[in-house]
């Protein structure tokens, strides 16, 4: 079951993008990683950052205890529904989270459970897969719930 | 300050403005509503529209220069340019792209302006229905962050835990504004003043921020016409020169899904002191400051930035009473702003800033020799303003 409504804007994957959207439909989590000088990145670029070469890579985020562990950066609790599918339905929780394991890069997603639950920033974070099977094609969402 | 200046070099010889309207409520389409307000600026300046040869925007305005120039029989076009960027980012930057161009001689008469009519067209609040995300849009649109306030929000979010500032600090920039609103009959908030407790009632929008916190979605259209200091002086109004601007980012503030290495920043880091520096001012020289409200936490975080006070100083400097024309430490948003004047993406505190040379303010500040405007915080890329007065020279 998805945490937003049906009928959000679903992800589109792209030459740039498609190794993440990818990965995540197998329940496994992607950045990028320069082959050259090891430097993490996200989101997506076509070249490294540090070093500028174009050989830029894919390596799965460690997990730890067979997780992806991240701690929440900064969050924004939204009420006001600015998408058709969101009216009348309850606020969420939008999290921006600190991967430690991948060099510090931030993914955004939602805050699974209660809406109006108290978050604290640095509090640790796991990541959790969304299938949307329903979907053509299906995708998959990497949402975040409190450890 | 570096070899290269427009210090003193250009002046504001005249502004314009049509009517503020609530959004969608504009009775002219917005291409009549930006000959308008270049047509104001004209005749408050006293210069023939048909020497206008030179057009400066931002933020994707829909209105082209070559078709308001045919539009307004000017003489020739010489100089037609774009700021990038979305939001208010490039109030500020328009007007140093204008000045840079009479500067090096590309063109003599410049106007900067923005028109906006959102019932023509879309609005800025708003999501289509449905719908894909596409590339970086695709890791953050789909869990619900569409909106400006919800792009932003995390910024301000992070900047506020990492400084421990409180909601009075917030609310005290709202009621600055709407304080000020009471007193120019232009603005849309006029008659409508803000208390403490409207404020702290008003609903959420995406927490941090309330409704209040947030800017209005209006229509209309703003001018500021720019000539050659040494023309200025020949024209009816008191001059106002053009001291600094700046206009950029930090390193990598345009990282993608929110991996902006300095994350809780207006993008005023390295902006402002640049601005400054060419104007050859401290912030303690300010008279009277202009802070783009697209949300009040990117004004808090701004006017830190521009070293008005220490982030750590916030929850106390920040009161009305400081922020009032009459009297306050850092007079601040003195039309009302986006929030109470009107959300005309900012060119509207860049004109506000010259009545205050000129002492022309609703609320004006007595004897302002330096105005300052930060445009559009929070955005990439954004932009300072700094004017002065002849004895500022």
């Amino acid at each position: 079951m998805s945490h937003l409504p049906e009928g959000m804007p679903r992800p589109l994957a792209d030459e740039l993008t498609e190794p993440f959207w990818e990965a995540a439909r197998e329940e496994r989590l992607l950045v990028q990683r320069c082959r050259a000088c090891g430097a993490w990145q996200w989101g997506p670029e076509w070249c490294c950052h540090a070093c500028r070469s174009f050989d830029v890579g894919w390596a799965e985020v460690p997990r730890q205890e067979g997780r992806y562990k991240g701690r929440i950066y900064s969050w924004e609790r939204n009420y006001h529904p600015v998408h058709p599918a969101l009216r009348g339905r309850d606020p969420y929780i939008v999290v921006l989270v600190e991967l430690p394991e991948a060099g510090g890069v931030r993914m955004v997603g939602n805050l699974l459970g209660d809406p109006m639950q108290k978050v604290r920033i640095g509090a640790e974070v796991e990541a959790v897969f969304e299938h949307h099977e329903e979907a053509e094609p299906p995708y998959t969402l990497v949402q975040w719930q409190c450890i | 300050m570096g070899e290269f200046t427009i210090r003193g070099r250009v002046a504001v010889a005249g502004v314009g403005e049509t009517t503020y309207w609530k959004h969608s409520r504009s009775p002219h389409a917005e291409f009549k509503l930006a000959l308008m307000a270049i047509l104001a600026a004209a005749e408050d300046a006293g210069i023939d529209p048909a020497e206008i040869d030179g057009f400066a925007s931002y933020s994707n305005d829909r209105n082209d220069p070559s078709r308001i120039a045919a539009a307004l029989g000017c003489r020739e076009l010489a100089f037609s340019n774009m700021q990038w960027g979305g939001g208010g980012g490039g109030g500020s930057a328009a007007i140093a792209n204008a000045a840079a161009a009479i500067a090096c001689g590309y063109a003599r008469c410049v106007v900067v302006f923005r028109a906006l009519a959102q019932g023509q067209f879309q609005r800025f609040g708003q999501a289509a229905a449905g719908g894909a995300a596409a590339g970086h849009d695709a890791f953050t649109v789909p869990y619900g962050v569409m909106s400006p306030a919800q792009k932003y929000a995390m910024r301000y979010q992070r900047f506020a835990h990492e400084h421990g500032i409180e909601r009075p600090a917030l609310r005290a920039i709202s009621m600055a504004s709407y304080h000020h609103a009471q007193q120019n009959p232009r603005a849309v908030m006029y008659g409508r003043p803000l208390t403490e407790e409207d404020y702290d009632a008003s609903r959420w929008i995406a927490e941090p921020f309330r409704l209040f916190d947030c800017c209005q979605e209006n229509d209309g259209a703003a001018a500021i016409l720019l000539v050659a200091a040494e023309r200025a002086r020949d024209l009816p109004h008191k001059p106002c020169y053009l001291l600094g601007a700046a206009a950029g980012s930090e390193y990598r503030n345009g990282a993608p899904v929110h991996n902006a290495p300095l994350y809780g920043t207006s993008s005023f880091t390295t902006v402002a002191p640049r601005a400054f520096a060419m104007a050859g001012i401290e912030a303690a020289d300010v008279d009277v400051a202009q802070s783009y409200e697209n949300f009040t936490g990117g004004v808090l975080m701004s006017l830190v930035e521009h070293g008005f006070f220490a982030a750590d100083e916030a929850n106390d400097f920040l009161t009305l009473d400081n922020l009032r024309a009459d009297g306050g430490k850092l007079p601040l948003n003195t039309s009302g702003g986006n929030l109470a004047e009107c959300y005309m993406h900012g060119l509207e505190l860049n004109i506000e800033a010259v009545r205050q040379i000129r002492g022309q303010s609703p609320n004006q500040v007595e004897g302002a020799e330096i105005s300052v405007v930060g445009s559009g915080p929070m955005v990439t890329p954004v932009s300072s303003s700094v004017f002065g007065a002849e004895a500022a020279l």
